[in-house]
C-alpha cells in the first residue's frame, strides 16, 4: 500500500517536471500518435490490395494490431524507467537508488513516466473500435475477459522484456540493443497474428519468448476460430516469464559493479 | 560503530590503445587488467567521531564509501556498521545512513527543492511531525528558506550543496558520509558547510566520515585523519600526527609556515602513492 502511494508521488514528481516543458510534451504526444497511427494506415493500404492474409481478414488483423499496440504502450508508459536503465547506471543514479530503503524496481519505474504514450494508446483505442466493427465481433462477457487478459498479458510480457534488457546492463555497461529486437521488433511484427510467419517462428515465440501466449492463442478464441475456452487464459502464462526475468534481475543486482564517481 | 577488517576489492578494467583500429581489434580480443582498489583495509570508527579520509585520486576513497554504504560488496574481508553488514541488509542499513556525493545530485532536477524533500520524506517513511521539525531545523541552519521553492537546476552550486546536505539528513541518520562535499564551492559556502557539519556533530552526535582534497576541510572538521594510498591505509591518527609524519620523512620540512597542501603533497610524494 505504501509502495503504491510512493509510486504516485514519484509519478507526480515526474509529471511536474515534464509539464515544465509544455511544448516538448505536446510535440512528443503528437509525434508518437502519428508514428503509431501510420501503422494503422499501413495495414489499411495493404488490405486495399489483398482480401486477407493467410486466413485473417482486415478487421481481424486490426484487432490484433490494436491489442499489441495497447499492451506495448501501457508497458512503455509504466516501465519506461527500465528503457533508460543504462543511463541510470552510467550517471550513477542507480547508486543513489541503492542508498534508499525502497524496492529497486519501484524506484526505477518511478524514475520515468512517459505520458507521451497517450498518443499510441489513442491509436490503439481507435483501431480496436474499427477492428471490432469491421469484423462484426459480438462482444460477450467471455470475449471481453479475453480481450482484457490479452492486453494485460502483453503488458506483462513487454515489461518482462524491458526488465531483461535492463538486467543486461549489469554485465556490460552498454545498451542492451539486442533486447530492442524483442521489444520493438515484437511490437512491430506482432501486429499480425504470429502464425502468418510460419511454424518455426511460432515455436520460437512460444517456447523462448512467449508472445503467442498473449497474442496468437487467445486471438483464436477471441475471433471464434476455436471453441477451446482454455485459450482465453493463456495470457496468464506470461507471468511465469516475468518471474524468470525477475530472478535474473535479482542475480544481476547482486553482481552490480558501480562505475566511477 | 564502523569496523572494517581486511577489506579487499578489485575491478577488472578493459584496456586498449588509442585509435579506431585498436577499438575494432578490441571488439574481438580485449585485454583486461585487474585493478586492486582496496588491499587489506582495516579501521574502526567510534560513535560520534569525525574522521577525514584522504588520499590522492584513485586511492580507493570512493570504493571504501561505496562498500560502507552498501552499494558494493567487497571481494573479501569483514565490514560491520552498527552490527549490520551493509551490502547484505541494504534496506535496514541505508535507513540509518546519509550519503552526500559532491559530484552528483540526489535531488530531482526539474522540481522545486521542497518537492524533492517531500518525496524523500515518503521514501524514508518519515513521520510528519519529525519531518517538519527536521526541516525547520535544517532550513534555519543551512539558510534554505530563500531557495526551497526554486527548481534544483536553477540553484548555484553552493546553494545546491546546502540542499544536498539537508536532503541526506531528513531521516535523521546516525552516520553521515560526505564524499567531497566542498568541491567547487566558494569560500562563503565552504565555511557554511564546515560550520554546519561541526554543529551537527556537536548537537546530534552524528558520526561523520568525510573524504576531501581540501585540507582546510580536514583541519576545520576532522579530529582524526585516515590516509589511504594505492588501496592501503598508510596513516591513522590526528592531523598533528600527519604533519609529524611528513616532517620526519621529508627533507626540509621544519618550517612551520609551510601550508597544509604542501605538507600533504610532500607526504604523498614521500609515501610514493601517486
Amino acid at each position: 500500500m505504501k509502495s503504491i502511494r510512493l509510486y504516485f508521488k514519484y509519478v507526480s514528481a515526474v509529471l511536474t517536471s515534464t509539464m515544465q516543458y509544455k511544448l516538448s510534451f505536446l510535440l512528443m504526444c503528437i509525434g508518437r500518435f502519428i508514428v503509431a497511427f501510420s501503422g494503422f494506415i499501413g495495414i489499411s493500404f495493404l488490405f486495399s490490395g489483398f482480401a486477407g492474409i493467410k486466413n485473417y481478414s482486415y478487421g481481424e488483423v486490426l484487432l490484433c494490431f490494436s491489442i499489441v499496440q495497447a499492451a506495448f504502450s501501457l508497458s512503455e508508459c509504466l516501465f519506461s524507467g527500465f528503457k533508460g536503465f543504462s543511463g541510470l547506471v552510467k550517471r550513477g543514479d542507480f547508486d543513489r537508488m541503492l542508498l534508499r530503503p525502497r524496492s529497486l524496481i519501484l524506484q526505477v519505474i518511478g524514475s520515468r513516466f512517459e505520458l507521451g504514450r497517450i498518443g499510441p494508446l489513442l491509436t490503439a483505442g481507435i483501431t480496436l473500435i474499427v477492428g471490432i466493427r469491421t469484423c462484426e465481433l459480438h462482444l460477450n462477457i467471455m470475449r471481453i475477459i479475453t480481450l482484457i487478459l490479452m492486453i494485460l498479458g502483453g503488458m506483462v510480457l513487454f515489461s518482462a522484456l524491458f526488465l531483461l534488457g535492463a538486467t543486461i546492463n549489469f554485465f556490460s555497461i552498454e545498451d542492451g540493443g539486442i533486447i530492442n529486437v524483442l521489444t520493438y521488433g515484437g511490437k512491430d511484427h506482432g501486429k499480425y497474428p504470429i502464425d502468418i510467419y510460419g511454424e518455426g517462428l511460432k515455436k520460437f515465440c512460444t517456447f523462448l519468448i512467449p508472445y503467442t501466449l498473449f497474442q496468437y492463442y487467445p486471438l483464436q478464441y477471441l475471433l471464434g476460430k476455436t471453441d477451446n475456452s482454455m485459450y482465453a487464459f493463456f495470457p496468464l502464462g506470461t507471468v511465469v516469464f516475468l518471474v524468470l526475468c525477475y530472478a535474473f534481475w535479482r542475480f544481476g543486482v547482486r553482481n552490480y559493479k558501480s562505475c566511477g564517481n | 560503530m564502523i569496523t572494517m577488517k581486511g577489506i579487499c576489492k578489485s575491478y577488472k578494467v578493459a584496456k586498449r590503445n588509442a585509435g579506431f583500429k585498436e577499438a575494432c581489434k578490441a571488439l574481438f580480443h580485449r585485454e583486461h587488467e585487474l585493478i586492486h582498489a582496496l588491499k587489506d583495509v582495516s579501521f574502526t570508527i567510534d560513535d560520534g567521531e569525525m574522521v577525514g579520509y584522504i588520499g590522492p585520486n584513485g586511492a580507493g576513497k570512493s570504493s571504501t564509501i561505496k562498500i560502507l554504504s552498501g552499494i558494493l560488496a567487497p571481494d573479501s574481508g569483514m565490514c560491520e556498521v552498527d552490527g549490520r553488514i551493509p551490502w547484505k541488509c541494504r534496506k535496514e542499513h541505508v535507513r540509518e545512513i546519509g550519503v552526500v556525493f559532491g559530484q552528483r545530485s540526489q535531488l530531482w532536477w526539474d522540481i522545486p527543492v521542497i518537492d524533492s524533500f517531500e518525496l524523500l520524506k515518503e521514501i524514508y517513511s518519515v513521520s510528519t511531525p519529525s519531518y517538519n521539525q527536521k526541516l525547520e531545523e535544517l532550513t534555519e541552519l543551512l539558510q534554505l528558506s530563500e531557495i526551497l521553492r526554486t527548481p534544483t537546476r536553477q540553484l548555484s552550486l553552493g546553494q545546491r550543496m546546502r540542499c544536498e546536505i539537508a536532503a541526506s539528513l531528513l531521516h535523521s541518520p546516525r552516520l553521515l558520509f560526505l564524499d567531497e562535499p566542498t568541491i567547487g564551492l566558494d569560500a562563503v559556502s565552504k565555511l557554511a558547510v564546515r560550520d554546519f557539519i561541526k554543529r551537527l556533530n556537536e548537537e546530534h552526535k552524528t558520526t561523520v566520515l568525510l573524504t576531501t582534497h581540501d585540507m582546510q576541510d580536514i583541519e576545520a572538521i576532522a579530529n582524526r585523519v585516515i590516509l589511504i594510498g594505492k588501496g592501503q591505509v598508510l596513516l591513522d591518527g590526528s592531523l598533528d600526527d600527519m604533519k609529524r609524519a611528513a616532517m620526519t620523512s621529508g627533507d626540509d620540512m621544519s618550517e612551520d609556515s609551510k601550508n597544509l597542501d604542501l605538507i600533504v603533497a610532500d607526504l604523498y610524494h614521500n609515501l610514493n602513492i601517486l
